[in-house]
């Protein structure tokens, strides 16, 4: 646990805590412990959108065993996942069924944005059908880019999954989402309309970011 | 087989009142197309299936085709000569012809069993309005089924006799017709990383939406906008944790703030945006 | 339909279990299958409506993955079209590579060199092999066999993916053929490496067989169920192994003689009886027709150029016409139809899916079937959704 933030005990720094270790003594706390066994058994859905899917199940197999990081568990039911892997183009008649399955995942749960199509519609962006990035309707936290991107792309996006997981503070005001009154676990799910998406982006979740021109 | 100059000669001796016309290709792979009018289509698909020496038991494809009217401009040069032997006398005239628009389906057929083909059949709705009935060949063909429905979700054909013609790519509720040439998509380019070509086109009307706001980050104006402030993500794929902002590489051309006129042009398209301030 | 009863909530008799049992009997449950469901390769949709555990009526829902390929290819050059082609069905890049390729020639008039024929049938075959085995190990896996088969199939997958991002610089969107040829030359180390690999291939084969061709609960599972007749399958255009599996003797090598095809001496492996067994049988006996294929390609592979050198990549504007171009892809026929207005873009671009054809017969062949079969046969069908979609 060597990697685990040193924050969560400021008044002893890492060497000592290293070297206590190396003595027996395992000095941590109960967010430390809580955090470091989520981030081991992250489970995540097993949902394939598109081709990153198929580079998901490499990743689940004998070559790249994504089982060394305790992520071998895909459920098939988002009641039993904790990471939603939106693992290809989501179209825009496939948007309402990814944001259902996002709030049928218990909290704490994380999302990953695996390939350009799931970020910002990568190749299909100019598709009438394609939704330009799933971060539009549900919060991202892990952004993989590639088209597709590589076995090891997903599992180095699990790996700083697994950290963003291990820096989560359980108390004060910088809690995650599922321990904080005032954020909604659940989001709209849009609907289809004549021409398009309704709503087409969730504005809480995702404003075009500024553009800023550097002089 | 026999050329497509018999078939045509024969199915229009067998079916003496349709219309069986060569549509000419003029390009290398020379697949020349049979046109037939659409009230006899089902007869010629089954004659085509069932005659002995034909069998096209095999419809590999079809695909819809979008042609919109069209305006054509042809010039006539008089006939007329100068008597004495000169150059021609009078103005060149030129007619403006509107063709009409009218969308097309195209069947690809071959044959299992014998293994011959592609002959290819076409059939024209009257227009793209309101005459866009075809008659469906997915009772000669099962295959046409899924086919035929895709055209008509994506163009809008109206196939009589299909046993299910429901929408099949897009939502039910959908109402245009996305592969016709006069679709318009609906504008969610909001943000475009790396935008050029048609793109560029579509953003940069979001984007000058954005200049006020912008111009506000830059401190240029007090900051009114709900919109978050751009921020830096170091890294390459962890996102700030709450917010939604991604900042751009900066390398995007965007409308040019110091040259965008203050005369509160560009904000009208974003109501929410202030309107801009003219820079110090 | 009958009345219902309704249960007691005291504790039901026996008289009044059969009583619930009958009034029941004949209902009709609707089931939605999809689009998030762990069987159906990617996001299909089956809205089955059943009786008990019997199927009597099952309707695709298709355009989840609806992600306007066509409209794409109209809005963009002839060669940018080539990546997307990659993203159809997205494990067999080299062969949608080819299909278009060979439109975009029969459109243009365009030849290609020999080597790049051979190199084109060479790399069919290799995903041929790649298509044919994640489907014997998908198809485990949907009988119930899970992880194991499908272990053995990705381990012979990666070695074929290591060979195409060897050549192409990338695992699975290769974007490799051009019209008129092929992108790279391969290394005489890469052909060494893909001459072991086919000479191993039948090994793996062998092995994976005794472990699985075999197999009882596979047999049980597999034959007589899916029935396809042939008449049905020719009039519903289905293709491919799924064509073959019911004894109708069509494959596109043979009957177009596309590529060098005639050149290589192979055999077409026929069905019986069209069932699910048959579809699986097809598959493992065209893996050893293509390492056949490939030994004998590797063989007499000539030199020369890879591309023909009066091929136009940039500014390619083929004279007004159109072209349809078909080859045997691992999952039946893949063909491009375009049409040219003289401009750098297609005026029309159509993709013929063998995928979404195939489904065409679904419903027939689940209909008396118990919903867990159709599982199976779904999977014995060999869909890929960016194809059927597009």
């Amino acid at each position: 646990m060597s990697d685990t933030p040193a924050a969560a005990h400021p008044d002893i720094d890492q060497a000592t805590r290293d070297e206590l270790r190396r003595q027996g003594i395992l000095l941590t706390s109960m967010e430390e412990l809580y955090n470091w066994g989520r981030s081991h058994s992250v489970w995540p859905l097993q949902f394939g959108l598109a081709c990153c899917a198929i580079e998901m199940i490499a990743a689940s197999m004998a070559k790249f065993d994504i089982a060394r990081f305790g992520s071998e568990v895909f459920r098939p039911s988002p009641r039993q996942a904790d990471l939603l892997i939106v693992s290809g183009t989501v179209t825009k008649k496939m948007t309402p069924q990814v944001v259902r399955l996002w709030n049928q995942m218990p909290e704490p749960k994380y999302c990953i944005a695996m390939g350009a199509c799931a970020i910002s519609g990568g190749p299909f962006k100019q598709g009438y059908n394609v939704l330009k990035g799933i971060d539009r309707f549900i919060p991202v936290d892990i952004y993989i880019p590639g088209c597709p991107p590589r076995p090891e792309a997903l599992l180095n996006g699990l790996l700083a999954l697994q950290e963003k997981i291990r820096a989560q503070k359980l108390s004060g005001p910088d809690a995650p989402r599922h321990l904080r009154a005032d954020d909604p676990c659940e989001y709209p799910v849009p609907e289809f309309g004549e021409h398009d998406l309704l709503p087409t982006k969730n504005p809480v979740l995702w404003q075009a970011p500024i553009i800023v021109r550097k002089e | 087989m026999e050329t497509l100059e018999h078939l045509r000669d024969r199915l229009a001796t067998a079916f003496p009142r349709s219309e069986v016309v060569i549509v000419n290709n003029p390009s290398p792979s020379a697949q020349h197309s049979l046109l037939i009018s659409a009230d006899h289509a089902r007869v010629i698909a089954r004659h085509l299936r069932d005659e002995a020496d034909l069998q096209f038991d095999y419809c590999s494809n079809v695909t819809g085709i979008d042609w919109p009217e069209k305006e054509i401009i042809e010039t006539i040069k008089p006939a007329q000569t100068d008597p004495a032997g000169g150059a021609a006398v009078g103005t060149e005239q030129k007619i403006k012809r509107l063709q009409p628009g009218y969308l097309e389906v195209v069947y690809h057929l071959y044959s299992m069993a014998l293994g011959h083909g592609p002959v290819i059949l076409r059939l024209r709705t009257l227009n793209r309005a309101d005459r866009v009935e075809l008659p469906s060949l997915t009772p000669v063909w099962r295959s046409c089924e899924f086919q035929e429905r895709e055209i008509f979700d994506l163009f809008g054909v109206l196939f009589s006799d299909h046993p299910d013609l429901r929408r099949i790519l897009m939502w039910d509720e959908f109402k245009d017709h996305p592969m016709r040439k006069d679709y318009v998509e609906p504008d969610d380019y909001e943000w475009e990383p790396t935008p050029h070509g048609p793109v560029l086109a579509k953003a940069k009307v979001h984007y000058a939406a954005l200049t006020p706001v912008a111009a506000a980050a830059l401190g240029t104006t007090p900051a009114s906008s709900s919109a978050p402030a751009p921020m830096s993500t170091p890294g390459p794929i962890a996102s700030p944790a709450g917010g939604p902002a991604i900042a751009l590489p900066l390398a995007v051309e965007t409308p040019p703030i110091t040259k965008a006129p203050a005369t509160a042009q560009s904000p009208t398209l974003n109501p929410a945006a202030p309107s801009a301030a003219p820079r110090p | 339909m009958n009345e219902l009863t309704p249960p007691s909530f005291n504790p039901p008799s026996g008289a009044q279990v059969r009583a619930v049992h009958d009034a029941f009997h004949g209902d009709l449950l609707e089931v939605s299958m999809g689009p998030h469901h762990p069987s159906t390769h990617g996001v299909f949709r089956m809205m089955v409506t059943l009786d008990g555990e019997t199927i009597v009526k099952l309707k695709p829902v298709f355009g989840y993955l609806h992600r306007n390929h066509e409209k794409l290819g109209e809005n963009t050059t002839y060669l940018s079209s080539m990546p997307y082609t990659d993203r159809l069905d997205y494990l067999n890049s080299m062969t949608n590579n080819w299909a278009y390729a060979l439109a975009v020639e029969k459109l243009a008039g365009q030849s290609v060199p020999e080597r790049a024929e051979y190199l084109r049938v060479i790399l069919a075959e290799l995903t041929r092999l790649l298509n044919h085995t994640c489907l014997a190990g998908f198809l485990l896996q949907d009988c119930g066999a899970s992880g194991t088969p499908l272990m053995y199939a990705f381990r012979e997958r990666e070695k074929i993916l290591d060979l195409f991002e060897a050549l192409s610089g990338s695992r699975m969107m290769c974007n490799y053929q051009r019209f008129g040829g092929c992108r790279v030359d391969p290394s005489p180390e890469w052909l060494t490496a893909a001459q072991s690999l086919t000479d191993g291939y039948g090994r793996f084969l062998d092995e994976y067989e005794s472990l699985i061709t075999q197999n009882e609960i596979l047999m049980a599972r597999t034959q007589g169920v899916g029935v396809l007749s042939p008449a049905l399958a020719v009039s519903a255009g289905v293709t491919g192994p799924m064509l073959r599996a019911t004894g109708v003797n069509y494959d596109l090598r043979k009957v177009d003689a596309y590529g060098f095809y005639p050149r290589f001496p192979f055999r077409v492996p026929l069905g019986d009886h069209g069932d699910t067994y048959d579809r699986y049988m097809i598959r493992i006996l065209e893996m050893r027709e293509s390492i056949t294929i490939l030994q004998q390609a590797f063989r007499t592979l000539p030199s020369g150029p890879i591309i023909d050198p009066k091929a136009k990549l940039r500014g390619f504007r083929p004279k007004p016409g159109e072209a349809y171009g078909r080859i045997e892809g691992p999952k039946g026929e893949i063909g491009f139809y375009l049409i040219s207005d003289g401009s750098p873009n297609p005026y029309r671009y159509r993709v013929r899916p063998p995928s979404l054809v195939n489904l065409t017969i679904l419903e027939d062949l689940c209909l008396g079937q118990t919903l867990a079969d159709a599982v199976i046969i779904l999977g014995s069908i060999d869909i890929v959704l960016g194809e059927v979609d597009r």
